[in-house]
């Protein structure tokens, strides 16, 4: 079991807490559409994707990320056993949507960026590390149930 | 996966941009490296402070730093530009090149920090291969 301390749980509570996810979700998708265009490949029936303005401005994109965002809340409210919360996110990923799961961690490093552009200096290096610790183990989670 | 014409044009108009703080940029970067990544800090054995923005690690950022900008001058070659530097990571220093995606990852961090309107999806993709390529450049002579 993941062991975390009592600095890694209040700052994960609080940077959920202050993050406005419609605007952070959405971003942090494009974001990775845009740095990693081969993640494309999952979303061939979104429409427009062919540059960065028709990234950005997709109502499509915006949805998902919206949706992958909520999905993240999950984590944060149940630290304590992520890889059993997220076992069947887990399947969907692997026999349905067939992602490869190296794409999880291209989406936590672009939700990193985005969450260190909305925060500043507030986004510490103590901040950081609990927060890619915490993106390190839901992306773990969700690489699970692969096989 | 090299850099286009549009990706130099990028880096190099983003960087002029940027360069002003170049230090301080350096500087945290290389603190969180050291923080988030303890492992890094086995390098620094032989340094007396390796707390965020100490004296060694402001200095050291502003070393490392330099090396960005001489990468950026030489965009159109970066290997050649960097030989030296490429030379010394190799047979002196012997930094695992694993290191370099870790750094490269905190200066993006710390760029969005810093300049959160400017480094939008098209500045990270460009500077993101651009990095990429600097890691690649100092690896060169490694084997």
């Amino acid at each position: 079991m993941v062991q975390w301390t009592d600095f890694e749980r209040a700052t994960i509570q609080s940077v959920f807490e202050k993050m406005d996810y419609d605007d952070v979700g959405p971003a942090a998708l494009s974001r990775c559409l845009v740095v990693y265009p081969w993640t494309q490949r999952y979303f061939g029936n979104f429409g427009n994707l062919y540059n960065a303005a028709a990234i950005q401005g997709n109502p499509m994109v915006a949805a998902h990320g919206k949706t992958v965002l909520h999905g993240l809340d999950r984590a944060v409210k149940n630290m304590d056993d992520i890889k059993a919360t997220y076992a069947e996110l887990s399947v969907l990923h692997s026999e349905k949507l067939r992602v490869d799961p190296d794409n999880f961690r291209l989406l936590a490093d672009c939700l990193t960026i985005v969450v260190a552009a909305r925060m500043g200096a507030a986004f510490t290096a103590d901040v950081q590390g609990a927060f890619q610790k915490f993106l390190a183990v839901v992306v773990s989670s969700l690489g699970k149930q692969y096989h | 996966m090299s850099l286009t014409a549009k990706d130099k044009k990028m880096v190099k108009a983003f960087w002029a941009k940027v360069a002003g703080k170049a230090e301080d940029i350096g500087c945290d970067a290389l603190s969180r490296t050291l923080v988030v990544y303890p492992q890094t800090k086995t390098y620094f054995s032989h340094w007396k402070d390796l707390s965020p923005g100490s004296a060694p690690v402001r200095k050291h950022g502003g070393t490392i730093m330099g090396g960005i900008s001489l990468a950026v001058a030489s965009i159109d070659d970066i290997s050649a530009g960097l030989l030296a530097l490429s030379e010394l990571h190799a047979f002196k220093l012997r930094v695992d090149p694993a290191n370099f995606k870790i750094l490269s990852h905190n200066i993006l961090v710390v760029l969005a920090i810093l300049f959160p309107n400017d480094f939008n999806p098209e500045a990270h993709v460009a500077m993101d291969k651009f990095l990429a390529a600097v890691g690649r450049a100092l690896s060169e002579k490694y084997r």
